[in-house]
């Protein structure tokens, strides 16, 4: 398929939605004063602002807090424009309402290369998905993309919010609201006096929401830029702060769940009375399958625990199902098969694609390997629910709450506006937890035991053997050489499974469309190196093995893939891999420099003795971030000692959250690189716990250092683009010190 | 049965082999301790028995005699010096180890007012999925600083 119709496709299936788009009047993402629930001694100024008689601003928040700082940054964006300490910004959950739709992370799905960002046919597409995702309206923290999204509404709210507060002060003084401002949360008149926010709230209530607001010059900011602090550190210091598993409700059940161990198995039959008669059980329910779940039974109990241990008890006989002879080593060489006789679709092609490789003096290939990944969040997967007068009411640690209702409506079958998605702290989400799997099952055990509230909580076994997994993928990387055996052709075959139609089957089946998948060749066909002729081509391969977005998603293999290759065609014309990377980058010079800052930072070419540097760079989400790994080796085992990250996200919001982030990318990076694997065995995953998926730990994380490169303009990324570039990193330092090119996720050396 | 959580005596009606972890969770609504292995290898749900850092999702109730303390009685009135510099370096991400983190970095310190990089190593094992280990380390060396300089 040409990229041309790769992108209709893209379209054709936002076309249906755009149908109930066209009927809708235009409108901001502002919201009204009636988008917020009314609430006692406060008024909403718009869909995002309320303020409380006891002065305290509160910000609509439609994003998950997972770690990567998003509470905080929001609130910085609105503090700024309304010129409020940032400890004045409290938080509530935004209700359900388009306005707080993720728009930047449908635009950011587009299948275009970043060279293109300027075109004319660019800016049309991502007008016409942004006007989709405004009415489509999800509620959605993924891609890296919530700052992207909220640069402006929020930022707009709030300068509409302080316009109004500045128009209740001057109509309480009467004068003109050119003699007044607002300074540190305080409107103040030129004369000296001055009102509390909360002294204007009854007036407030008189003041339209202006229709114009004009945007602090970014010259001006006070705030954005700063490293505040963040908003939910003080409470996760003392054990405040509350997570999905930390949900107490009155008479709350808990309830444990054992699901088909095997892959599209399914269950037979059960015996649950010996279960029963545990004390404190009370109930031992089946449960079929949705949005991806598997079917099991669970034991609902008075203590998880307890249910855990009856749990044991319960006598399930499992129907294996057609996959259980699967076994990783048998997938690996299907997919092997399947990359050698399988031309597969191609995504992206420029110049003549992979006809250039006839002109060439030499082609160039190598093949390269990465398994499955399980997320391993910390906090396991769990979901409380409450049902009861044909109301359901859901707390979860979820990336996507519009998905939540949308599914537990179907699953419950009551209309989505009876079931109310409270969202928790997340413990971790790195993708997990945009699946909604865990809600159905909790819904129906809450059913069983209605109207007591339930709280279903997986045992880490259970988490780590159902989870979506990072695709394994295969991929073979040729590159045209000239005559100066300097390449000018880029054509890349992958295979792997798609994750995008997956996805769409299990939450929302009547758009899953057979579709190419962007995610499958992000990361080889939208990199700015300068090659003539370029050709991506994947190839879909469909195991039985479950698949979903594992942060930085196709860029976490595909960036090994890419970065590993240029580090080997480097080596074939004799350069350096830094000099080798900027003569690639003639004609980018955002990037070159961004990759001569990272090289000046560490110190490339001068690596403390029996140590070696490698160097990558990759952008994706908006942010390109090039990273040198120092590394050494010793007895086979592979040691990272320090990271340099050199980061270019366009205008800072938060450095320090930056850095949080880049040093929290490396390390789950890192932990990919170095130990990550899910293997099958008899159609079972066979990591059951932490043992045997081990993690980069205290005693060998390795220092990170971030140094920021600020460009203006809008935000890129940043929970996600520090992942992808440490793989290749380590592993290019690896080669330089040992010689031995590791093509293969994890990078393992055989012992000395 | 009777536990010492946090200084006080506290009366429980438990299995004598439920994990300390779920006690604590279930029973005296201190869920600042985390579930997240349930086998003792990541140490989310650490907490100090007499100054010990113990894993209790496999503790039973029945040998948790001694003085517990869990994150909710770190500080006492005032933030203890380890949760100060938590704030100071901004260590959480997600923050669900967090607990585990400063129970054990408070067993460490305690025993010790100086330790080596080699000892915060050996110490603290704990898992932390967002990756957070050198500001932990970095939080460690703050709070032992600033508890010399109050001395």
């Amino acid at each position: 398929m040409k990229r041309r119709s790769f992108l209709m496709t893209a379209l054709g299936t936002g076309g249906a939605l755009v149908v109930g788009w066209c009927f809708l009047p235009p409108r901001s993402r502002m919201g009204d004063r009636d988008t917020l629930p009314p609430r006692r001694d406060s008024v909403a100024l718009n869909g995002w602002v309320r303020i409380e008689r006891s002065g305290n601003v509160v910000l609509a928040m439609p994003r998950s807090e997972m770690g990567q700082g998003v509470h905080t940054a929001l609130a910085m964006l609105l503090a700024e424009e309304l010129d409020v300490p940032l400890g004045h910004v409290s938080l509530e959950q935004a209700p359900t309402d388009a306005i707080y739709g993720n728009v930047a992370t449908l635009v950011g799905s587009l299948p275009f290369h970043p060279d293109q960002r300027n075109s004319a046919k660019v800016r049309a597409s991502e007008w016409i998905v942004s006007k989709i995702g405004r009415e489509l309206g999800l509620q959605i923290t993924g891609g890296s993309s919530s700052v992207r999204d909220a640069w402006l509404p929020i930022r707009h709210a709030g300068a509409a919010a302080r316009a109004m507060l500045i128009e209740a002060a001057a109509r309480t003084w009467k004068v003109a609201p050119g003699e007044c401002s607002v300074v540190e949360g305080v409107v103040r008149q030129v004369d000296g006096r001055r009102l509390e926010f909360g002294e204007l709230v009854g007036k407030l209530r008189e003041v339209p929401i202006p229709g114009e607001v004009t945007l602090k010059d970014p010259k001006r900011f006070a705030l954005i830029g700063t490293p505040a602090p963040r908003l939910d550190v003080p409470d996760k210091v003392t054990g405040r702060a509350r997570f999905g598993i930390d949900v107490r409700l009155p008479g709350m059940l808990y309830a444990a769940v054992l699901t088909c161990p095997t892959l599209g198995g399914t269950l037979r039959s059960f015996d649950g009375d010996a279960a029963l008669a545990v004390p404190g059980v009370v109930r031992v329910s089946q449960l079929s399958s949705a949005a991806g779940s598997a079917p099991g039974v669970a034991v609902v109990a008075n203590s998880w625990w307890r249910a855990t241990q009856a749990l044991d008890k319960v006598r399930v006989d499992w129907d294996p199902g057609p996959h259980a002879g699967l076994a990783s080593a048998a997938l690996i060489s299907d997919m092997q098969r399947a990359l050698e006789a399988e031309p597969g679709v191609t995504l992206y092609r420029r110049g003549k694609g992979e006809a250039a490789l006839l002109d060439a003096i030499n082609v160039f290939g190598a093949e390269y390997r990465a398994p499955y990944l399980a997320h391993a969040t910390m906090e396991p997967m769990n979901c409380t629910a409450q049902f009861g007068g044909g109301r359901l009411r859901i707390w979860a640690p979820t990336q996507a709450p519009s998905i939540v209702r949308d599914v537990a409506a179907r699953a419950a079958g009551i209309p989505a506006d009876r079931v109310e998605v409270n969202v928790t702290l997340l413990g971790g989400g790195f993708g997990r937890r945009l699946e909604v799997d865990f809600v159905p099952q909790a819904l129906w055990i809450a059913r069983d035991v209605s109207p007591a509230p339930v709280q279903l909580i997986w045992s880490r076994e259970e988490d780590m053997t159902r989870d979506f997994y990072r695709p394994a993928a295969l991929a073979r990387m040729r590159a045209g050489l000239d005559g100066q055996r300097m390449p000018f052709a880029w054509v890349t075959r992958t295979v792997s499974d798609a994750i995008v139609p997956q996805y769409l089957a299990r939450t929302y089946p009547l758009l899953a469309l057979d579709m190419p998948d962007r995610t499958t060749i992000e990361g080889l066909f939208d990199q700015s190196y300068e090659f003539a002729h370029r050709q991506c081509s994947h190839v879909t391969y469909r195991s039985a093995v479950p698949v979903g977005s594992w942060r930085s998603v196709g860029h976490s293999h595909n960036a090994f893939f890419t970065e590993s290759f240029i580090d080997e065609l480097a080596y074939e014309a004799k350069l350096d891999p830094y000099d080798f990377r900027r003569i690639l980058l003639a004609r980018h010079p955002r990037h070159r420099t961004l990759l001569e800052y990272a090289a000046v930072k560490a110190g490339w070419g001068r690596p403390p003795n029996g140590r070696a540097q490698g160097i990558a760079m990759h952008e994706c989400f908006g942010t390109i971030v090039a990273q040198v790994a120092e590394v050494s080796v010793a007895n086979g085992a592979i040691r990272v000692h320090r990271v340099v990250c050199a980061v270019d996200c366009g205008t800072v919001v938060n450095p320090d959250i930056i850095a949080q982030q880049m040093e929290s990318g490396v390390v789950f990076g890192l932990t990919a690189a170095l130990y990550g694997e899910i293997t099958l065995k008899d159609g079972r995953v066979e990591q059951r716990n932490f043992p045997q998926y081990d993690m980069v730990r205290m005693a060998n994380a390795p220092i990170v250092e971030t140094y920021l490169l600020p460009n203006g303009g809008t935000p890129g990324g940043i929970g996600e683009p520090g992942t992808p570039p440490i793989a290749p990193a380590v592993a290019n330092a690896v080669y330089r010190l040992t010689g031995k090119r590791l093509r293969s996720l994890p990078l393992r050396l055989q012992a000395q | 049965m009777q536990l010492n959580v946090n200084g006080k005596t506290v009366e429980v009606d438990a299995d004598p082999s439920m994990p300390l972890l779920w006690v604590l969770r279930e029973l005296l609504g201190l869920t600042g301790t985390k579930y997240a292995c349930g086998i003792g290898v990541c140490g989310a749900c650490t907490v100090l028995i007499d100054g010990r850092a113990m894993r209790s999702c496999v503790v039973a109730v029945r040998e948790a005699a001694g003085d517990i303390r869990t994150i909710e009685g770190l500080g006492g009135e005032m933030l203890h010096a380890l949760q100060q510099a938590w704030i100071d370096r901004q260590v959480p991400q997600c923050g669900y180890c967090q607990s585990g983190m400063l129970m054990a970095a408070a067993a460490l310190v305690a025993q010790n007012a100086g330790p080596s990089d080699a000892q915060i190593d050996a110490a603290i094992t704990n898992i932390c999925r967002c990756g957070t280990y050198q500001r932990v380390r970095d939080g460690i060396r703050i709070a032992v600083r600033s508890v010399r300089r109050t001395l």
